[in-house]
């Protein structure tokens, strides 16, 4: 053997060796002890943080009728890793999809991340969930989420009711309970009251393996919480009301807005074309919406609320009452009336000359309220008239004209009432009466939400006062919930000047030559105003205001028929059907229902 | 003749205490990698860990074997074990069959067994008996080149197996010729020849050029300027730019693409977490959650629910690091080491050489195996699929380590009777 001092060597060997276990404990110290990134990392790759959906509230009418509630859906979720090699053509024929929809929507998921599962087909019905169900075991890595969908057992209200939709961008950034794809209310009562019908979400933390799996609760389920379900709400609507308005006016454009005067509850709020709340649901949404958004007779426009309109004639009794309040007149105060030659404003009636206010209302003379209205704005108790003038607008204010309600309607619009300023700056400051002169007939720069419209009547029925016009009445099982729309409000205007005015509308139906006296209900006695409105673009709005019974009344409505003509052939006998089904729980005047509902003028109506 | 319990008798205990722990280590181990609730029993024979039970008797049977067999034996039939395995590595080419890539298996009723896992026994062998000869002279240039082709016929074999990790574990020898009276230059030319590598990797190689034509210009200011020195250092620079350019070559044409980005993916030139850095990126993550202590047995979520692939075997370290933490790792790294410097004590102290170098060898194997395996999981080395000794899942593995192992055990305990 040559080797004489290589045993030295040995030393070098456990060196090098030596040196290796020291790099390892080294990097094990700064992986294990000094990084804390992994133990976040391997938390991610285990918990899977499961939201428990909670049912949204459901929404009952006033007499506890379900108007909205839940119905199971199921979402198709992909986990790509565990997507098989399998007979995608039969699969595609399953789900009822393209081929190219297929790859596209796999392509998707799997970019988000081939082990985490990502929504690959929603929203599928209880229906077709059973079917698909039954053969998706052919197909690993497909799985079912449940979901819930808004079902309307009627097809009535969609526009009250407003739908929900998935959350936006705008919608997660203002509040961050909301995660991508959550719900939320779009419009109506299920935005307005979204936070008391969407519940709490729950939350459940799984643990999982590498393929998704579950694999049991985290440390059992400590940090689990339970979702809560959101509070079913009780309307003011009466559904069978609003189901009949919505016949009464189906092949028409306009709206029914009726309210309870004693309480303001809306007992029903049509806006007419609509359509059916169940379009706007589940997978079929978006192309229902599209389809409605385009719809030449723009169904999606909530008229009750936002449709304006000059009131006509129905205006001539809020003059009559300011210029009562303001003393300009008295019931007995007389103007004559030339008819066609009367100037500024001629009359399109025939009656006795000079007249009183009772005897102006029933027959709808302009001339007088033209003399009215200038005395109100030219009563001497004010030192000018643009003084007299803000006291007409403050008084029409009382009255809910020109603002909105700001109740639980969201969109709701505040029609128009010009105001001082904007004639000053119309006219540089120099405006009178006669200027302004359309005002006293309700036409002009006024319009009018059929909301106010009907709320008109209710103040009327009120003699003075009225309560915001409001949807929902009550949350179910919660006793210390109250309306925060139930206060009072007075208009300002004695109620002594109101007879006169009930006078005039009693006599609309009773009246020998009343334009609704063929449209009285049995037994009842009802009060009511027609208006016919002049309509640049059309035909004249046929529109009618009206409460009932006279001695207590139950209901006040406002009827607008859009380009019908006559306020008294279609506004007129709908609201007395209206009125009439509310009040006795159905018609007997079968052939004016059928001639009411069969009417159609949308062949009429000029489109765009 | 000396009697049975006395062969037994004088076993190093040392380092078998130490073998027999890293064994039962990685038992434990296999049995949180794997764990499955419908078959908690740790004897469960249709679980890996019922099976590595399984192995591990049969291993120290095979060791009990082993140690009956006279010393003598191994020596005198290293020539004959070596050619016969070399046989078994040509007949895998031909008839084996092919697992996870590699043709490398003999398949035989329900087993599977790898000849590659013998074949570092057998050159072990081999090269002892060569070197151990009277008078054999490590300067010269025959004997080095015999025990080259020694180290390289198998490696070349198991290469042409697409076994790319096996075939590296050869390399390793090098350190047992160094010990034998090779220059100790060879290690230090290897180290440069792997840093040159990885710069050529990080950057492009004619910057890497450049920069060694600047530092040989400014060596020529500090050395003697004469004739000679100077048609050294060019024919050096030469011979470095050279190597350099076939470094590039050997990474773009002949590493295959998976390779390419295993070694892409540990310079960071590369990142890829859903595919060839997944292994890396998943292992770094369950070792590095475990924190100071550990997680605590069975409570690793990585390894337990499977986001580290082959949890069981090449990434068993993983369930060590991840529930027991900072400590456990130490602990485990520490006993490799206890292990393998006991066993370079005990053959410095072999009266003859063969069985010195024999126990050099099997323990540079080992430790080979060692540095890849944990310095993969922890991110330090590019993925290459070679077992940890006797903490990885698998009977071929175990028992072919065990093997060196125990015919080393007999070598020492027989040391006295050499002459």
């Amino acid at each position: 053997m040559i080797n004489k001092n290589l045993s030295g060597r040995k030393r070098v060997i456990i060196l090098v060796f030596s040196i290796v276990a020291i790099v390892f404990v080294v990097k094990l110290f700064f992986l294990q002890v000094v990084d804390q990134s992994y133990k976040l990392s391997s938390q991610n790759n285990v918990l899977r943080y499961i939201t428990q959906y909670p049912a949204r509230g459901k929404i009952y009418d006033r007499n506890g009728i379900l108007m909205v509630y839940n119905e199971a859906a199921f979402d198709l979720l992909v986990v790509p890793q565990q997507v098989k090699k399998m007979d995608t053509s039969a699969f595609c024929r399953l789900l009822d999809i393209d081929q190219e929809i297929f790859s596209e929507r796999l392509h998707k998921a799997k970019s988000y991340s081939r082990y985490r599962p990502s929504v690959f087909l929603e929203q599928i019905t209880k229906e077709d969930y059973g079917y698909i169900a039954e053969k998706l075991y052919q197909f690993p890595g497909f799985y079912f989420q449940a979901r819930t969908l808004r079902h309307y057992p009627q097809p009535i209200a969609a526009h009250v009711l407003g739908d929900v939709g998935e959350v936006n961008r705008a919608n997660i950034d203002k509040d961050s309970y909301y995660k991508t794809g959550d719900y939320i209310g779009k419009s109506g009562i299920e935005r307005f009251y979204e936070k008391d019908m969407r519940g709490h979400k729950g939350l459940k933390i799984v643990m999982v393996d590498v393929y998704n799996r579950e694999k049991g609760s985290f440390q059992d389920g400590r940090y689990d919480t339970m979702p809560v379900s959101g509070s079913d709400l009780i309307m003011g609507l009466d559904a069978e009301l609003q189901a009949y308005g919505e016949a009464l006016m189906q092949g028409k454009t306009g709206s029914v807005v009726a309210i309870e005067p004693a309480t303001g509850e809306i007992l029903s709020l049509i806006t007419s074309p609509s359509f059916d709340p169940n379009l706007l649901v589940g997978r079929i949404r978006g192309e229902n919406y599209n389809k409605l958004q385009h719809d030449s007779l723009k169904p999606l426009i909530n008229r009750a609320i936002s449709g304006s309109y000059p009131p006509g004639s129905t205006f001539k009794m809020v003059n009559a009452l300011v210029a009562l309040q303001s003393g300009a007149i008295t019931e007995n105060t007389r103007f004559s009336c030339q008819g066609k030659l009367s100037r500024p404003i001629r009359c399109t009636h025939d009656h006795n000359s000079p007249l009183a206010l009772l005897e102006a209302m029933e027959n709808s003379c302009n001339p007088y309220f033209w003399n009215t209205f200038r005395s109100t704005l030219n009563n001497p108790k004010f030192p000018n008239h643009k003084d007299a003038y803000d006291f007409w607008f403050k008084l029409l204010g009382n009255m809910g004209l020109g603002h909105p309600f700001n109740t639980d309607i969201p969109f709701e619009l505040s029609g128009n009432i010009p105001s001082r300023d904007y004639y000053d700056k119309l006219y540089r400051g120099s405006w009178n009466a006669l200027t302004v002169r359309s005002l006293s007939i309700g036409q002009g720069e006024i319009l009018l939400t059929p909301l106010q419209l009907a709320n008109l009547a209710a103040i009327f029925s009120n003699q003075g006062f009225y309560y915001p016009p409001h949807l929902i009445r009550a949350i179910k099982n919660d006793t210390s919930y109250h309306s925060p729309f139930t206060e009072k409000i007075e208009t300002g205007i004695d109620a002594k000047h109101f007879e006169i005015v009930k006078q005039s509308m009693l006599d609309v139906f009773e009246g020998d030559h009343g334009t609704a006296r063929y449209y009285k209900i049995d037994s009842i006695r009802a009060a009511g105003k027609t208006g016919t409105v002049q309509n640049p673009h059309g035909e004249d709005h046929s529109m009618f205001i009206a409460f009932a019974p006279y001695d207590e009344p139950q209901i006040a409505i406002a009827v607008v028929v859009e380009n019908a003509g006559y306020g008294s052939t279609w506004a007129a006998p709908i609201a007395s059907l209206m009125m009439e089904k509310y009040l006795k729980g159905c018609s007997t005047r079968k052939a004016l229902e059928k001639r009411m509902m069969e009417a159609n003028f949308h062949q009429k109506t000029k489109k765009p | 003749m000396i009697g049975a319990p006395n062969r037994i008798a004088k076993i190093d205990w040392i380092s078998l205490v130490l073998y027999l722990s890293l064994m039962l280590i990685g038992w434990v181990m296999i049995y949180s990698a794997v764990y499955d609730e419908d078959h908690s029993n740790i004897f469960d024979l249709s679980q890996r860990y019922g099976k590595q039970l399984l192995w591990i008797v049969l291993a120290l049977l095979l060791g009990f074997i082993v140690l009956l067999i006279d010393a003598k034996f191994f020596n005198a039939l290293a020539i004959p074990i070596y050619i016969l395995v070399m046989l078994m590595l040509v007949g895998v080419l031909l008839f084996g069959s092919t697992i996870a890539g590699s043709k490398s298996w003999f398949q035989i009723g329900g087993f599977a067994i790898q000849p590659a896992e013998f074949a570092k026994f057998a050159t072990a062998l081999a090269l002892a008996n060569y070197l151990g000869k009277l008078n054999r002279d490590m300067q010269k240039w025959q004997t080095q080149a015999i025990a080259f082709l020694i180290i390289s016929l198998p490696a070349l074999l198991i290469l042409a197996q697409y076994d790319t990790g096996s075939a590296i574990v050869f390399g390793v020898f090098i350190l047992v010729l160094y010990r034998e009276g090779m220059s100790g230059a060879i290690l230090v030319i290897g180290m440069i020849a792997a840093a040159l590598f990885l710069i050529t990797l990080y950057t492009d190689k004619y910057y890497v050029i450049i920069g060694l034509v600047v530092l040989f210009g400014l060596l020529l200011f500090f050395i003697k300027r004469n004739k000679s020195t100077i048609l050294k250092l060019v024919s050096l620079l030469l011979i470095v730019s050279a190597f350099i350019f076939s470094v590039d070559y050997v990474f773009e044409n002949v590493l295959e693409a998976h390779q390419k980005t295993r070694i892409n993916v540990l310079l960071g030139l590369e990142t890829d977490l859903m595919g060839a850095g997944y292994n890396v990126n998943q292992s770094k993550i369950a070792i590095g959650s475990g924190g100071l202590t550990g997680k605590g047995f069975l409570q690793g979520t990585q390894t337990k629910y499977n986001f580290v692939p082959e949890q069981s075997t090449d990434f068993i370290f993983c369930t060590v690091g991840e529930e027991y933490g900072f400590v456990g790792s130490t602990a485990v790294i520490v006993l490799y080491l206890m292990l393998f410097i006991r066993m370079i004590l005990l053959a410095e102290r072999q009266r003859s050489s063969f069985s010195r170098i024999y126990g050099y060898g099997i323990t540079a194997v080992m430790f080979f195996h060692f540095a890849i395996n944990i310095g993969m999981t922890i991110g330090l080395v590019p993925v290459i699929g070679i077992p940890l000794p006797f903490l990885s899942y698998g009977g071929s593995s175990l028992w072919a380590f065990s093997l060196m192992f125990f015919v080393f055990l007999k070598q020492d305990a027989n040391r006295l009777n050499i002459l």
